[in-house]
């Protein structure tokens, strides 16, 4: 129960960030990927505020055993390899077709507008697409 | 100033204070892409807390609307194509790539995760080429 609680605490304070921080807002992202253009450094404050947070914190919290659960679950793959660099150059150009990642994309239905709600419905699909496909991929 | 720095930096911070907080919690990576993509299956009970944290985004999201709705104040302005073909490549790239903005882009450089790094910077590329490209079309 404590995890559930935590997890949808955790959940609003990162919507209330993602709103804050103007992530929410596809012309924000969009203006920050415009290096080009009229470019809106904004974004690196969020990324600045957020991970030297983390990178403070982290450290103290690795240490020790998580308050509910009982270990961590860490990732340790280290291989950099094709999946990691294709598959983040697929979200990039999407990242930068609409200007929204799947973060924001979950609160901007709040907004009710359609648009929203056809990029998570194809965020899923691309999802479901991926477990469809994944036994092929190696 | 308060919308180009201040704000942007607040709301990396409550990102950082919500995925310090599933980690010093639950032991778990705040990454939202990994999150939507494992409740994508029959809940089971120990994953539940999945739910609970896509459930505080909206909520977050709804509850600030409410209250500051002038931070809403923007629309999605590109076709429905846009929309769909930019979900479908953030959903299966994300899933491939294994994380997104939060996964890589805030918890993993906050660990100097050396797969995160390369799929930051690969994302960020090639959301940058997108937007520079699509500018070059219009």
């Amino acid at each position: 129960m404590i995890q559930i609680i935590l997890s949808l605490l955790s959940g609003m304070i990162f919507a209330f960030g993602l709103v804050i921080s103007g992530m929410t807002n596809p012309s924000v992202v969009i203006g920050f990927l415009d290096i080009l253009g009229n470019w809106n450094f904004s974004l690196v404050f969020v990324m600045v505020g957020a991970i030297s947070f983390n990178f403070i914190v982290f450290k103290l919290l690795v240490k020790k055993k998580p308050y509910c659960a009982p270990t961590h679950f860490l990732p340790t793959n280290t291989t950099v390899d094709k999946k990691l660099v294709i598959g983040s150059a697929m979200f990039g150009i999407g990242w930068g077709i609409a200007g929204i990642c799947p973060g924001p994309g979950i609160v901007n239905l709040v907004t009710n507008d359609s648009s929203a709600f056809l990029f998570i419905i194809s965020l899923l699909g691309g999802m479901l697409l991926f477990k469809a496909t994944e036994k092929f991929l190696n | 100033m308060l919308e180009q720095i201040i704000y942007p930096l607040l709301g990396g911070i409550l990102i950082g204070v919500s995925s310090s907080t599933m980690l010093g919690g639950l032991g778990r990576i705040t990454g939202i892409s990994g999150i939507m993509g494992g409740s994508l299956t029959i809940p089971k009970k120990e994953e539940l807390w999945r739910f609970a944290f896509l459930g505080g985004l909206i909520l977050g999201g709804f509850i600030f609307m409410k209250i500051k709705p002038e931070f809403f104040n923007y629309s999605f302005e590109f076709s429905a194509l846009q929309y769909v073909s930019a979900g479908l490549l953030v959903g299966y790239g994300t899933r491939l790539g294994s994380g997104c903005t939060s996964g890589h882009g805030v918890c993993g450089m906050a660990r100097l995760a050396k797969r995160s790094i390369i799929a930051t910077i690969t994302f960020i590329l090639f959301g940058m080429i997108t937007v520079a490209v699509k500018g070059m079309l219009v």
